[in-house]
């Protein structure tokens, strides 16, 4: 009787955590926040890179479409990468690049722009890293698409590749 | 009434660095809850990444506008899933986690209660 019920339960609690622990062998320890879209674009005030004037984002994201909000800093390897394809989008008359100058020394910010070319109509300065925090970003580059509502409809995680080019490009046809 | 200002600046002093003090202990207080995604396995009070010191900055200043600590959490739930809380919610996900502990506790009572019985 005793043994009748203790090798079933031992054979179902076994198999069990072999199950869960097979399932979790092949999924990553690292986790990636779920992107939540169609998020209203939160309200933040900074300061313009070039001109140090204070501007609120509600008189940024105004009369255009579409918007791509890039967060980027001189000393991030994968923003060099990604920046020809910034400066492709910024012919691009329908939308406009925004930019983010996250922690960044901007002596160093301004001779990446003079070296690989300047894509953003305006940058704000995030130099606590706040702005970013409040936009759900964690780390650079990040790139966002705002559309005229204001909504976040797009978010690439890590440098724009021709994948997101690609999708870029479908919203905005 | 030089006694008078005095004691006005000294109140002043204290209960600036009084709530100075408690300003700090609820940053550290909600940091320790929330764990930074940049070195997991960390909470943001423990890390010192770019996020982290950028989190904890993010939380000083919604305490200096008046939310309260359920708002913080909220507010970073929103942002970057329940995942940053180290307080998992009971949800379809995680109904497992929080039931399994009871049910083993349940089935391991039952089981010494029988055994108990049969003895007797």
């Amino acid at each position: 009787m005793k043994n009748k019920f203790i090798l079933p339960s031992l054979i179902i609690f076994f198999t069990f955590c072999f199950i869960i622990f097979y399932n979790s062998l092949e999924n990553s320890n690292s986790y990636i926040p779920k992107d939540d879209f169609d998020t209203k674009l939160p309200i933040f005030n900074s300061k313009d890179f070039f001109s140090k004037k204070e501007i609120s984002s509600q008189d940024l994201f105004v009369d255009n479409d579409y918007y791509i909000l890039n967060i980027w800093a001189s000393w991030c390897a994968p923003c060099r990468k990604e920046h020809p394809e910034l400066m492709k989008l910024s012919k691009n008359s329908s939308i406009k690049i925004i930019g983010i100058n996250y922690k960044d020394n901007l002596k160093n910010a301004k001779k990446f722009l003079n070296d690989l070319g300047n894509p953003y109509s305006t940058i704000l300065i995030d130099d606590d890293g706040t702005i970013s925090i409040e936009l759900g970003a964690y780390g650079v580059p990040e790139t966002f698409i705002i559309n005229k509502q204001n909504k976040i409809i797009q978010k690439f995680r890590g440098a724009l590749n021709t994948e997101s080019i690609e999708k870029i490009n479908l919203i905005l046809k | 009434m030089k006694f008078l200002k005095f004691l006005i600046i000294l109140v002043f002093i204290f209960n600036t660095a009084y709530s100075n003090e408690n300003r700090s202990e609820l940053i550290n207080k909600i940091s320790k809850n929330i764990r930074c995604l940049i070195c997991q396995g960390q909470s943001v009070y423990d890390s010192n990444s770019d996020f982290a010191l950028s989190v904890k900055l993010v939380i000083g200043k919604k305490i200096d506008q008046g939310d309260s600590e359920k708002e913080i959490y909220e507010f970073l739930e929103k942002k970057y899933g329940e995942w940053i809380t180290y307080d998992p919610a009971f949800n379809k996900k995680t109904f497992i986690l929080w039931t399994l502990p009871i049910l083993l506790f349940l089935i391991g009572g039952a089981i010494i209660f029988r055994k108990v019985n049969v003895q007797k």
